[in-house]
């Protein structure tokens, strides 16, 4: 067993504490804003997240309003068409996927007893870009231009510029841009989770937030970028009417529905997952007792990780696929409900055995769990083929997804800021406005939507913007709208509890809630977020270690001090949670506030075809990150290990595979192979659509696309070599390989375009051409990537920051290359010999 | 000769079974969608269409099996009871065992549950 060191004297600790404190302050005045520590990041993000909610909570109620009496004339039908549009996009976009990034960022560093997420920076960046991009798709509805094809764009409605306006545009490229925050977040929490855990913190001690969140984290590397992909498809037909959804050149807009919910169905869970994390902390605390079946709750969320990824087809049962594929995902999707009851019922379980303290936070949680297993059960029904046919697209659609959003995420993400709402300023909110708000939220709720079940089921559309008098429809419309202002008064309620002044309250203790896993160690008042970090061996640290959070507070563990004025944390191992390396994370910054708002710069110029703008913001976008990258990672520290406390001393530097940075490498090329595999996926399903799908236009040929994938894997075999001689210390000749590889990777990304591009491939007259050269185009954009790359290491090594002992960029770049490398096989091989064989 | 392969201390063995569900649904989701899809391009029958994926399933629910046989040594063939919350490799590899077996059960469940329709389903009606 480790002991913690022992107690310094007074004045030592104070001055050691003087120092971290410095270290981890934030700036003042308006640099605050440059912060970019996780504590103020999560508040921000939460807050932006919960502005968003507002927002579009307020378009509902229009919405209601307007629907209350048949006939109405409240709103125009165009008006009411962005509202449902952006009351979907906004609330699944802009609040419920942010919110749970927001809690995570907040919550995760100090529950694993770490100081920090391994990349501030990246977390700060997925900030302002998710700020910017979600501004400027709700802006929009004020200027008239709000996306109004429903929150899932299908075309043909929405790729029509005529019908659909430039509202589709900033619905695609907006969003695109926020996918992009959302995957930094899934690179950022993966890693996190896996490699920045207290020593001692093994995967079977984890807490259960870490877990769902490292589920979900990689469920968004394989939901979001099809929906990347399906939005690259679209812009590319709305900006360049290249036909991928047009059937009279080849198209279909059953690909699109395709990628939509490939990432849409687990887009679900990603959003109740966490929030059911967030009842896995709070159940324990409120039985006074660990959680019952800890295993089963891992199999619950992995389970439901892999199975959400087979059911996407449910949404698409009216489409007229053949039945028995229908079948398939009808099955899959009644086999969900195992694991999703598991959680339930673990959670039943942990109230039985302990003796459950009632409060407003358990309140909220068991509130939405009736709500959530109300629409769970509606769902098994709708997941049967006949049953969906009748109830496609009709009010009862709408009264499932809200019973099973609202009960499985609002209401538990309510839960968790009446029990977390201590952490932040060490105040409690109101237990009276609390119950109130509860009780309105749970009654309004009910009143609203249980209706819109019996509406549904008498015929009413939905996405109308009015109905006529005599259809039977009438009185439970003016209940669901009377509901939904009920509803509406609870979330206020909520508000009105958070924001309400506090200053005559007393702070209160450190734990309040007598709860026994690390995050209550935090101390609100500081910004280090743990004073030392803490050597684990519990699941239940603040119960089973009783002098634990007295040790942490003297500074009687591992990094209690910051002697070198650096931002430090610890990196353990991937199971055993065994310290490996001291990491130096990024400290304040504008680079990260830069970069984000150049590349939201990119999107917004390119919806309003600004081609020079566009071409601006990217140049700076491109050198913001560069300066960030050379500034701010590899650095070669000034000794080559530290001294961390309790006898430990840990290296500085470490390279490839224990390194965060390879990791992250890994997650992100992981996703950017999901979104690539989503366009072959796009290439073979025209294939299966068509009898003959090049329709008689002339492919690419065999030569040019061979040649290309053969240089592209010489190329390759130039940045192993690089690597493997700059191991051995041979200067010249590493600089001379990587520089080989540059002009490689050009002249293979020359062969690539030439074939397209001898035999006159016009992409606008047949979808065949189209995909031919959107995956070309793929594999030349991550060549010139990776060109960069080799430029980058190069340059690095004239500047002696990439050594023969500094290797984490070149190893970094030959992990992007293996990637890479399979990225233009495939292409090649792919566009090259496929129609060619049959 | 060794009847089980040697043992394997990885975080990714919990997500064997799910993997192979997810490889079984693949094959049934696109082997009925491109038969349906493009009648012309195969010479056989839907009968042996769902015989094919009848052999799938079989092999696939032996895999399952497998990784659950596996999980289950891992577990010390249930000598030993949850929670596994002891900070100790032995129990943190305990832990991995059991819910690896808990994944192995709800995947074969799901196996099961995927292939029913080819029991039942004659042709490509849409």
């Amino acid at each position: 067993m480790i002991r913690p060191s022992d107690r310094l004297q007074d004045d030592e600790g104070d001055a050691q504490a003087a120092r971290l404190r410095k270290v981890w302050a934030n700036p003042g005045g308006w640099r605050y804003w440059t912060s970019v520590n996780n504590t103020q990041i999560g508040l921000w993000y939460a807050a932006t997240a919960f502005i968003f909610l507002l927002f579009a909570g307020v378009l509902a109620l229009i919405m209601r309003a307007q629907l209350a009496v048949p006939g109405n004339d409240l709103i125009s039908a165009d008006f009411y068409s962005q509202a449902f549009t952006l009351h979907g996009t906004v609330m699944m976009f802009l609040f419920a996927v942010p919110i749970f990034e927001a809690v995570a960022i907040f919550l995760l560093p100090p529950m694993l007893g770490a100081r920090e997420l391994p990349f501030p920076r990246l977390g700060a960046f997925g900030f302002w870009s998710f700020l910017l991009g979600g501004i400027f798709v709700c802006g929009s509805i004020f200027f008239d231009a709000a996306p109004s094809s429903g929150w899932f764009m299908y075309p043909p409605l929405a790729t029509d510029e005529n019908l659909s306006g430039i509202g589709a545009d900033i619905w695609l490229l907006g969003l695109s841009f926020i996918e992009v925050a959302s995957i930094a977040a899934a690179v950022e929490l993966i890693v996190g989770i896996m490699k920045c855990r207290a020593p001692g913190m093994r995967i079977n001690l984890m807490p259960l937030f870490a877990w769902y969140l490292l589920i979900v984290a990689g469920m968004i590397l394989f939901a979001f970028p099809p929906l990347i992909a399906g939005d690259i498809l679209f812009e590319l037909q709305r900006m360049f009417d290249w036909p991928f959804f047009d059937p009279a050149r080849g198209g279909d807009p059953l690909l699109w529905q395709h990628l939509f919910w490939i990432f849409g169905h687990p887009e679900v869970y990603i959003i109740f997952l966490p929030s059911i994390a967030l009842m896995a902390m709070i159940v324990p605390t409120f039985a006074q007792r660990p959680i019952v079946g800890y295993s089963w709750i891992v199999l619950a969320a992995v389970g439901t990780g892999f199975l959400s990824f087979g059911l996407w087809v449910h949404h698409m049962f009216a489409t007229g696929l053949p039945q028995i594929s229908l079948a398939f995902f009808s099955a899959a999707s009644e086999a969900v409900a195992i694991p999703t009851a598991v959680q339930i019922f673990v959670f039943i379980a942990t109230m039985l055995a302990g003796r459950v303290i009632p409060s407003t936070p358990m309140l909220f949680g068991m509130g939405g769990i009736i709500i959530f297993v109300i629409g769970g059960l509606t769902g098994v029904m709708v997941a049967v083929a006949p049953f969906d046919w009748q109830a496609h697209d009709t009010y009862f659609i709408v009264a499932h997804l809200h019973y099973v959003l609202i009960g499985g995420m609002l209401f538990p993400v309510i839960a968790g800021i009446y029990y977390y709402y201590p952490l932040i300023d060490a105040k409690h909110l109101s237990d009276r406005l609390g119950r109130i708000a509860f009780w309105l939220m749970f009654a309004g709720f009910n009143v609203s939507f249980f209706p819109m079940h019996l509406t549904g089921l008498l015929g009413m559309p939905r996405r109308v913007f009015t109905y006529p008098d005599d259809v039977g429809w009438n009185g439970l419309n003016l209940i669901s709208t009377l509901g939904a202002f009920v509803f509406a008064a609870g979330i206020s309620l909520v508000v009105l509890d958070v924001l309400r002044p506090k200053h005559r309250q007393r702070r209160g203790e450190q734990n309040p809630w007598n709860a026994g896993t690390l995050e209550w160690i935090s101390e609100p008042k500081e910004n280090w977020g743990v004073r030392s970090i803490p050597f684990v061996a519990s699941r239940y640290p603040l119960w089973d270690q009783p002098a634990l959070a007295r040790q942490i507070g003297e500074g009687r563990w591992y990094l209690p001090d910051a002697e070198e004025g650096r931002r430090e944390g610890l990196v353990t191992s991937v199971l055993d949670a065994r310290p490996e390396q001291v990491l130096r994370v990024g400290g304040t910054s504008y680079v990260t506030i830069i970069s984000a708002l150049s590349l939201g710069a990119v999107f917004v110029a390119l919806t309003f075809k600004w081609w020079i703008a566009t071409m601006v913001a990217a140049t700076v976008c491109f050198c913001a990150i560069v300066y960030w990258l050379w500034t701010g990672t590899a650095e070669i520290p000034e000794k080559a290990e530290k001294e961390v406390g309790v006898g430990l001393t840990l290296p500085l530097y470490t390279s490839g595979p224990p390194s965060v940075g390879w990791w992250a490498m890994f997650i992100t090329m992981v996703g950017d192979s999901t979104a690539f595999a989503s366009l072959v996926f796009g290439y073979f399903f025209y294939w299966t659509i068509h009898d003959d799908f090049t329709a008689g236009v002339i492919g690419p040929g065999m030569k040019w696309p061979l040649l290309s994938a053969a240089l592209f894997v010489a190329a390759w075999l130039m940045v192993l070599m690089a690597r493997h001689l700059n191991g051995r210390g041979s200067i010249i000749l590493t600089r001379a390989v990587l520089a080989v590889g540059v002009v490689l990777a050009v002249v293979a990304s020359t062969a690539g375009f030439a074939g397209p591009w001898q035999y006159g491939m016009d992409p606008r007259a047949h979808v065949y051409a189209a995909i031919v050269w959107l995956l070309t185009a793929w594999t030349l954009v991550h060549a010139a990537t990776g060109a960069v790359m080799l430029a980058y290491c190069l340059a690095r090594h004239f500047a002696g920051r990439l050594t023969k002992d500094h290797d984490m960029d070149i190893g970094n770049v030959a992990l992007y290359w293996h990637f890479m490398a399979i990225t233009a096989v495939v292409t090649f091989i792919v566009i090259g010999l496929f129609p060619e064989v049959l | 000769m060794r009847l089980l392969p040697k043992e394997v201390d990885s975080l990714w063995t919990l997500f064997t079974a799910p993997v192979v569900w997810a490889g079984h649904f693949l094959i049934c989701y696109v082997s009925v969608a491109i038969f349906c899809a493009k009648p012309g391009l195969l010479s056989f029958e839907f009968g042996s269409l769902r015989l094919g994926i009848a052999l799938v399933t079989g092999a696939t629910l032996v895999a399952i099996t497998l990784s659950a046989l596996l999980a289950w040594r891992q577990w010390g063939f249930g000598a030993h009871d949850p929670p596994h919350d002891d900070p100790t490799r032995h129990d943190r590899i305990l832990f991995q065992g059991f819910a690896t077996l808990l994944l192995s059960g709800l995947s074969f469940v799901a196996v099961v549950m995927t292939a029913l329709p080819a029991m039942f389903m004659t042709e490509c009606l849409r």
